[in-house]
């Protein structure tokens, strides 16, 4: 229900009321619109990155986590041009990391692979890095499997700003970027890391992993066999049972 | 549609004929499909070398040379050439070796792992093809015209994209049916 007393702007011809200070990824996902998106989640603060949720505004490329909403904006979302250069991104992602989804325990419940789909990307496109990225499995509860990593730093975000523990954060520079683990040894175990921390949960993809829980859920019931991602705005963060 | 059949090769190459299996898995739909195409290579006919075909569908990447050559002879070959599925599309499974050196994995498997017969070595007969360094999909190596992903990708994914090729619109899956797992 539209809200009669808010400013709207214009996302794909749609009105969609916003309160003055929303991004547009905010205002859409209130009005249960879906705008692709990988590194932004409701419950922290934006961070730009991923470039996923790239949207014209009033004729300019941006990312929808970081514009602000302006009454009168007419902004174009899910347009080929636009899933094109989504598509694009996805692909470079996948030939960066190892993401084998048969033997990937987030398989289903994954935000990188459910936004594949939903562009329709049929093949990675690219020629693949096959990096080296140990997995970190010292914790007594919880796996870290490096090769999906998309450096979205969700898990930085929770494990600072809502655990208070600073565990993670990404170390490199370009190509050579990557997560790493605050502890002398870098491995988690040696770190105050818990299963119960927000950023045990965080992460969109398969590299933050509880350990004795995969695949509990068969193929067919997990979250994106239900319903494609873009028919659950505002529920795309796994809850800890889903993960 | 054309008043003669459409010719289709099918092969696996570093597979492991999972999407062969769930080709089959179209059941009944097969014999609506003899109606419109005919088989060259593949292992339903046994035929050991691809001739002309107006399609070719190629399961697994490439993990030796002989994989190589066939893969070179299907697309000589193909009008359309399709990877089909998921060790066609990024190598899949037996991609999961591309970090480690080849030597050392020949080494554990051959000679250093327990219960093999004493002596044993790694085989060097020169009919085995030479395995490559790394595992590659098939795009790496010749032009693939479309890809069906899944491990397998299901009988109606096979369906529908074969269906939809055939009419000649491009293949589109959908939720449900695209699937990389
Ligand atoms: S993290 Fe997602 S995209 Fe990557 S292998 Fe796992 S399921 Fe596939
Ligand atoms: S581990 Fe997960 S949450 Fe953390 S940066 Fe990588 S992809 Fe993002």
């Amino acid at each position: 229900m539209t809200d009669n007393t808010l400013p709207t702007c214009l996302i794909d011809g749609e009105e969609v009321p916003f309160t003055p200070g929303q991004t547009l990824i905010q205002a859409a996902t209130a009005a249960g619109k879906y705008i692709p998106h990988l590194c932004w989640h409701p419950d922290f603060a934006a961070h730009g990155s991923c470039k996923i949720c790239t949207v014209k505004a009033d004729g300019r490329f941006g990312a929808a986590c970081t514009i602000e909403a302006r009454a009168g904006m007419t902004v174009e979302n899910r347009t080929t041009e636009l899933d094109d250069k989504r598509r694009t991104l996805l692909q470079l992602l996948f030939v960066e990391g190892n993401h084998f989804c048969p033997s990937c325990e987030k398989s289903g419940n994954c935000l990188l692979q459910a936004t594949a789909y939903e562009v329709g990307m049929m093949s990675p496109h690219f020629d693949h890095f096959y990096p080296d990225r140990p997995v970190d499995a010292s914790h007594p509860d919880v796996l870290l499997d490096f090769n999906r990593c998309i450096m979205c730093e969700l898990c930085v975000r929770a494990s600072r700003d809502v655990d208070g523990k600073n565990i993670f954060a990404l170390s490199g520079r370009g190509i050579k970027s990557h997560l790493i683990v605050n502890s002398e040894s870098g491995r988690i175990k040696d770190t105050d890391f818990s299963a119960g921390d927000r950023a045990a949960e965080v992460c969109p993809v398969g590299v933050i992993l509880k350990k004795r829980v995969g695949f509990a859920v068969p193929i067919g019931g997990r979250k994106y066999d239900v319903s494609p991602v873009s028919a659950q705005v505002g529920a795309q963060a796994p809850t800890r049972e889903e993960a | 549609m054309a008043d003669r059949k459409l010719r289709v090769a099918t092969t696996s190459l570093a597979g492991c004929f999972g999407c062969h299996m769930s080709f089959l898995d179209i059941d009944e739909r097969l014999l609506d499909l003899l109606e419109l195409v005919e088989f060259d290579r593949s292992p339903i006919t046994d035929i050991k070398h691809c001739g002309p075909c107006d399609l070719g569908l190629v399961e697994g990447g490439v993990c030796n040379a002989e994989n190589v050559h066939v893969l070179r002879e299907f697309r000589k070959n193909c009008k359309i050439l399709v990877a089909l599925g998921a060790c066609a599309v990024n190598g899949g499974l037996p991609a999961q070796r591309n970090h480690l050196d080849l030597r050392d994995i020949l080494a554990a498997v051959y000679e250093t792992e327990g219960g093999l017969a004493r002596g044993a070595r790694i085989p060097n007969d020169p009919e085995l093809p030479l395995p490559l360094n790394q595992v590659h999909p098939i795009h790496e190596v010749v032009k693939i015209d479309y890809f069906l992903p899944g491990c397998p990708p299901s009988a109606d994914a096979i369906w529908k994209f074969l269906t939809d090729l055939i009419a000649g619109r491009t293949p589109h899956l959908g939720h449900g049916l695209i699937h990389y797992d």
